[in-house]
This record gives C-alpha cells, structure tokens and sequence, in this order.
C-alpha cells in the first residue's frame, strides 16, 4: 500500500518534472513547438516538365504566326481599338441614363411619397398583431410575403445543385485524391487552428443557433443564423479535416438535413397558403409576442432555413474544395 | 368546382417538392418522379383552363391569409392555362426524345441533377406564367437563370462551360437590368403586384408626373428581358448554349425558357405598364426594329453555318425576332400573332432539335454537314421528322408556321407605318429561312453509301414517340389554328 502511494508520487513528480523542463527548454530555445505538432514541408522547387514546355513553346510559335499574319493583326487592332472605344461610350452613356433617371426619382425620406402608402403602413402598424413576430421584417418576408422567401431558398438549393454539376467528382477519384485533399492544400495539425477552432467553433455554433431562434424577436432569423452555422463548419474542416468532420457530417446526413428541412418547409407554407387562400382557419397559434414560441409559421420556417443556409454554405466549401462531401 | 382555384398554385408547389425530393433519389426514380410529375402538371393546367374557360373570367388565388397589396398573390386565365399546359407538354415530349442521349453523355453520379434541374425549371415557368407579382416573378427568374445555366453544363465539355459562362453572364445582365427597373418601378408606385401598378402608373401617365424615369423604367425592363430572351444584338450566347448542350436541354431552352421571358414580357406590358402607356412610350418602335433585324441577321447566320445544331440555334435568333416584330407592332392583332408564334415556334423547334439528335446519331454523332449525307436514309423517322420540323419552320401551309407567318402579314396590312417595312421583311426573311432548311433537307435526303449503320424506329422507340406526337402538335397548331387563336384573344380579353 505504501509502496505503491510512493511510486505513484514519484510518477507525478517526474511528470511535473517533464512539463516544465519542456517550458524551460522552450524558454532557452533548445526546443520547437512546432516539432512533432505540425508538418513542416519545405517548398518544392517548380518543375515545368518536358511536354509542357514543348507545349508551351509551340503555342508561342502559333502566336507569333499570328501576330505576324499582318492582314489579319490588322483588322483585329481595328476591332479591339474600336470594341474599346465603344464599350467606354456605352458605359459612360449607359451611367449617365441611369444618373438622370435617378435625378428625377421621388426624393428620399419624403412622406408624400409613393411608396409611403398603405403596405408598408400595414406592415408596421398590425405586422406585430398579425404575424405575432416582434422583428417586423421577419414578419414581413416570413407571413406577408412567404411564397417569395420559398422562392429564394429554393434559389440556393438550385445554385447547390448547379455547382454540384460543374464540380462534383466520382466516388473513386475522390478516394485516390483523399490524402492529397488533407495533406497537400492545407496544414494538416495546424496546433495553433486547432486550438483556436476548438474553442471558437462551439461558440459560433450556439451563436447561429440563437440567431436563428430569436429571428421573430430581434435581428436576425434562418439566413443569417444558418450562414453562421456554416462558417462555423467551414472552420471546422479547415481545422480538423474531412475525414473528422465526415464523422457527424457526411453526404447521407446532408442529404437528410437539406431535404428535410426545405420539404417541411414546403409542407409549412403549402399548409399557409391553402388554408389562407380558401379562407379555413389556420391553426398554427400566433402566441405571445416576445416570447420564444410565438409567431406562428415563423419559428420553424426560420430552423427550416437556417439548416437549408448552413447545409449551402458548407457544401459550396467543400465542392469548391475537393469536389465533394 | 370551387377545388380548381387551388391548381395552379399546387402546380407550382408540387414542381418544387418533386424537385427537393429528387435530389435525394437514384436517376432511374428521379426521372419516373419528373415523367409523373409532368404528367399531373399537365392535368392540373388542363383542369384550370377547362374552368377559366367555363367561367370567362380569369381568377385571382391569395398565397396566404393576407389579400393583396400586402401578401403575395398568382392569377390564372385562359392564356395563363394554355401556356402552362403547352409548356409541360413540350417539356415532357422533350425529355423523353433526348432521354437516351442524356443517358450516354451525362455522367451517372449527376444523371438525377438533369431532373431536379429540370422539375425547378418547369416550376419557375409556371411561376412566371401564373405570377401575378413582379418580384414573385423576379425571385423566379433567378431560379429559371441558375436552372437554365445547369441544364447547359451537365454535358461536361469544354465548349458546354464556356457556353454555360456566357449564357449566365448575359442571363445575369438580363435580371440585373430587370432588377433595377423594378427598383425605381417600386419607387415611383410604392407596390409590387401587378394590378396595383398599373393603376398607379396610368395615374402617373395622366399626370404627367416622373415622365423621364417611367419611360428609363420601361426601357430598363424591357432590354432586360430582351437579352435573356436572345433577341437580336442580344444573341451572342444562344449559338453555343443551344449547340453544344445535349438535345433535351436546347429543345427546352430554345423552345420554354425564352418563350417563359417574352411573355413575362407581355404581362408587363398589359398587366404592369398597360398597353397605352407602353405604346406611348416608343419602346415598341425600338422593338420592332431590332425585331426585324432578328429575322434577316439570324438567318444569314444561319445560313454560313456548317454545324446543324448551331443552325437551328441561329434560326431561333431569326424566330424570336419575329416574335418581338410582332409584339413591335404595337396593335392588338400583332400580339395576338407573336403570342401563336411563341406556340408555334416552340413546337417546331423542339421537334427540329429531337430530330436533329436522331439525324446526327445515325451519322456517328457527326454535326457537320458533310456527314450528314443520307442520313434521313438511315434514320428514317428522324428525317421525316426534321423535314416536317424545318417545313413548318419555313412556313407552308398546313403546318403551324404557315399560320403564325400568316397572322403577321394580316397584323402589318392593318397597321399603316409599319406595313411595307414588316413585309418585306417578312417575305426576305421566309426565303432565307427556305434557303438554310431546305439545304439541309436536300442534303439529308441524298442517297450516298456511308460507313454508318442505320437506325431503326425500334432501337429508339422514346424518340420516335416524341417525334411523332411533336409533328401531330405541329399539324395541329396549323390546321385547327382558329381554336387557338380564340383561345388568345380570350386570354389577352383578360388580362385588362
């Protein structure tokens, strides 16, 4: 018993012993944090290879046929002084069409003007009492107008989908390029990121989250909230890599979330929009202004989006990144 | 009967869900989903103008509890109905035509893209058609624009990326400009919905009151749908967009997505601006001209060029000028003339671009001319079918170019100023594009021994299919023209 109490004591001391003799040797500069922690690559010299400056050398030559085709350098320097000449005309014309227009507008912050008129009075004087949200744009965009804000959340799936079909790359190029992702682009154990992204990357989660769930109270809402929440994890990867990351997000869970989230979406407003436009009563309760769970279709159609926004975010990351989730 | 108000807004809707969805399924079941889809579309909208038509007058459907000016709202008439019907037709008959195409060029892992793309493209038209507010119709338009640019680029090649770069910085022009028209057009009125405006803006025009920025306003919105509509200084992304993207997208870009602009267009003009105020304006000249400058310069393109798909592209610069010659007319029978050729031309040009796929497959998926010689020997139904395409195109009778070219002189002898010049163009216009089709069809039918193999109509009976019902479209639209015509002028009563 004794015995063992002692040596456990001196396993301690030799520890504390070792933590700070290593402060020390920092301190003196015999050792480098950097070692063991972080890869350090030296830069590899740029080696043009053999075809390329063939390559190379033959498109110079095919150039200066051209430039030197002298019928041709003709009527292409006339073009382009004129295409030049021309496009300054159009744009300083184009500018000063627009500057007249403009001049002739209503001026700003006038209240006799035309769009001073009974939509934006709605908007602000029973927005609260209609939409039950305290923050009337969200109000507004969310109840008022909420075909419109469908539409632009669709936009963003669209535009995902879109880059997916320019930068998507099969299942088995991504496996062979799967170390040259981790290793070669990025500092891979980066001490000083990783630290940094452990403790920011919590934080900034909760923050997204709280934009998001106080979008009927104050500023806020899914938009923003959600790109939050994708930078978050777009830090995340930087910090910890792909393979970490694909741990609790990979392509199935996006798929889930992002599908999900924009079908309930979807189902929450078709549900709005048909019983508003038949004239049957809604019963989704508007609740307390102020309080958490108030304004109606607003707190869910927020986390709906919120999620759509994020799952964008990170997907635009990733496929710009590696070509995949 | 009450039931059928509900339509065209779960048109709309169902197209985003099927689309959402989609994206988390195989190809096989994504492409099932877009068929069935299309398929309930098509009833949806023949059930809604089944009751437009009943009733005789256009009705009004409230997204939502909060009536206009506040919330957001979609109207249906009888133009409205016919035009969603007719698109998801086309639609459908284009993607089952270029179905196996799309198989062999579209890498497998992004095959269910095609449909999502697809199901959201489909639903942003609809969008555009019912949309009875101009920033509803401007959120859709991004999503037909981003949609638009993933349908051109889904072929992976070289020349599909440059063409897909370019269509998106001319589309993206296009809405900016519409954008800011909007802004100021917000400014001047303080509303959004259609209806509203044109109250304000007649009010404006009596006045007198922000004449300069009204007009800049028109002008703005128009050239902006002009661009992405392709209409003739415009044109420099249709050739490679429609030329090198597979056959299912460029039927469905040249026939829908522009179509989609040009009536947006007509919308503002009746339902925005209010066709006095726009024919005030003076725009309608500008239109006119470049309309007729379309016609002659796209086909002179088209006729120097040695690529096919790329003729058929040139020749939609030259048919969409007619369009908006029609529409520069600035008389009541003009727009009933552009709006039968917008049916018109969709039909024959998703039948051209069908056809030209079957063309091109039995010549070894060679688009020059040179080895196309023979080849409606060789693909027998396919060169029917793009002979049939290309003679409604040029305008004989029975078939619907026949009407729409028809429809257009009747529409210059009533309107005095513009009859010589609408005319004459019309008549040079018609020879050219006689010129540049019939060279193809001669060609195509010149027996000469080929190395390459025939296909027959079983090897690709979903072709076959889609050629024959797009020819009977075609017949249809040309020998029972007047029911359409009455339809429109139904729809265009409705739209005061």
């Amino acid at each position: 018993m004794n015995r063992r109490e002692k040596e456990k004591r001196k396993e301690k001391s030799e520890k504390e012993e070792k933590k700070s003799s290593r402060f020390e040797s920092w301190l003196d500069g015999d050792r480098d944090i950097y070692d063991g922690n972080m890869e350090l690559r030296p830069q590899k010299e740029y080696e043009p290879s053999p075809y390329l400056l063939r390559r190379q050398e033959n498109e110079r030559k095919k150039m200066e046929e051209r430039v030197n085709d002298v019928a041709r350098n003709k009527e292409y320097r006339v073009f382009k002084r004129a295409y030049r000449v021309l496009a300054v005309v159009f744009c300083l014309s184009f500018i000063a069409l627009l500057v007249l227009a403009v001049s002739w507008l209503p001026p700003v912050g006038q209240a006799g003007n035309p769009d001073n008129n009974e939509v934006s009075a709605r908007y602000i004087e029973e927005g609260l009492q209609e939409t039950g949200s305290v923050n009337i744009v969200t109000g507004m965009i969310l109840t008022y107008r909420a075909f419109d804000t469908f539409g632009e959340t669709n936009v963003l799936f669209i535009a995902t989908c879109c880059v997916m079909v320019m930068l998507m790359l099969d299942e088995a190029v991504l496996k062979k390029q799967e170390t040259d992702n981790d290793r070669k682009y990025e500092p891979k154990n980066d001490a000083i990121l990783q630290g940094m992204a452990f403790i920011l990357c919590p934080v900034i989660f909760i923050f997204g989250i709280y934009v998001i769930l106080g979008g009927h109270l104050g500023p806020g809402g899914g938009f923003s909230g959600g790109a939050v929440i994708g930078a978050g994890l777009i830090l995340y990867v930087i910090a910890f890599g792909f393979k970490k990351t694909q741990r609790f997000f990979n392509e199935a869970v996006y798929k889930t979330a992002k599908i999900t989230s924009l079908v309930m979406y979807g189902l929450i407003g078709s549900y709005f929009y048909i019983t508003g436009a038949n004239g049957i009563e809604n019963h989704i309760p508007l609740g307390l202004p102020g309080h958490i769970l108030s304004g109606g279709i607003i707190l869910p159609i927020n986390i709906c989006v919120g999620i759509e926004v994020a799952c964008t975010m990170y997907a635009f990351y990733a496929l710009f990144r590696r070509g995949g989730l | 009967m009450e039931i059928i108000r509900n339509f065209p807004a779960a048109a709309i809707l169902l197209c985003l869900f099927a689309g959402i969805v989609s994206s988390g399924l195989k190809p096989k079941a994504a492409k099932w989903l877009n068929h069935a889809l299309i398929v309930v579309e098509m009833a949806l909208n023949l059930c809604t103008l089944y009751y437009t038509a009943v009733t005789g007058e256009a009705f009004v459907y409230v997204m939502g509890k909060f009536p206009a000016p506040w919330g957001n709202e979609i109207r249906a008439g009888v133009l409205e109905a016919l035009l969603a019907l007719f698109v998801c037709g086309v639609m459908l008959l284009s993607l089952l035509g270029g179905e196996k195409e799309l198989e062999e060029k579209v890498e497998e892992n992004k095959l269910f893209l095609y449909y999502v793309l697809a199901d959201h493209l489909l639903c942003s038209l609809l969008a555009l058609i019912y949309t009875n507010d101009l920033f509803t119709a401007y959120v859709f338009v991004e999503i037909n624009t981003i949609s638009a640019c993933g349908l051109i680029m889904i072929r992976q090649t070289g020349r599909t990326i440059e063409a897909a770069v370019r269509y998106m910085i001319m589309s993206l022009l296009g809405s900016g400009l519409l954008l800011m028209g909007l802004c100021m057009l917000y400014d001047l009125t303080g509303h959004l919905l259609m209806s509203n405006i044109q109250e304000s803006v007649a009010r404006l025009h009596a006045s007198g009151m922000y004449g300069v920025p009204l007009t800049v306003t028109i002008g703005l919105m128009t050239v902006g749908l002009a661009i992405k509509s392709a209409l003739f200084p415009f044109h420099t992304w249709v050739p490679d967009a429609y030329g090198y993207s597979t056959a299912s997208s460029a039927a469905i870009l040249s026939s829908l997505v522009s179509k989609g602009y040009i009536f947006l267009l007509i919308k503002i003009i009746y339902r925005v601006i209010g066709f006095e105020v726009f024919h005030d304006t003076k725009i309608v000249n500008v239109l006119f001209l470049f309309g007729l400058a379309g016609m002659i310069f796209g086909s002179l393109s088209a006729i120097k060029e040695n690529n096919i798909r790329r003729m058929i592209a040139f020749s939609s610069v030259a048919q969409i000028g007619y369009i908006y010659m029609g529409i520069g007319m600035g008389t009541q029978a003009g727009m009933v003339a552009a709006i039968f050729h917008i049916f018109s031309h969709a039909a024959a040009k998703a039948l051209l671009f069908v056809a030209c796929m079957g063309i091109t497959g039995a010549s070894g998926g060679s688009v020059k001319f040179q080895d196309l010689t023979g080849a409606a020997y060789r693909n027998k139904l396919a060169g029917a079918a793009f002979t049939a395409g290309s003679l409604s195109m040029v305008g004989l009778p029975l078939f619907s170019g026949f009407i729409s070219k028809l429809l257009f002189a009747q529409a210059a002898v009533q309107n005095q100023g513009k009859m010589l010049p609408a005319l004459v163009v019309l008549a040079v216009s018609t020879i050219l594009n006689a010129v540049y089709f019939m060279k193809t069809v001669i060609r195509i039918y010149t027996p000469e021994q080929s190395p390459y193999e025939g296909i027959t109509w079983k090897n690709q009976k979903l072709l076959t299919v889609s050629c024959v019902l797009l020819t009977v479209l075609n017949l249809h639209l040309g020998c029972l023209s007047q029911s359409w015509e009455n339809l429109i002028m139904k729809g265009l009563g409705m739209f005061a």
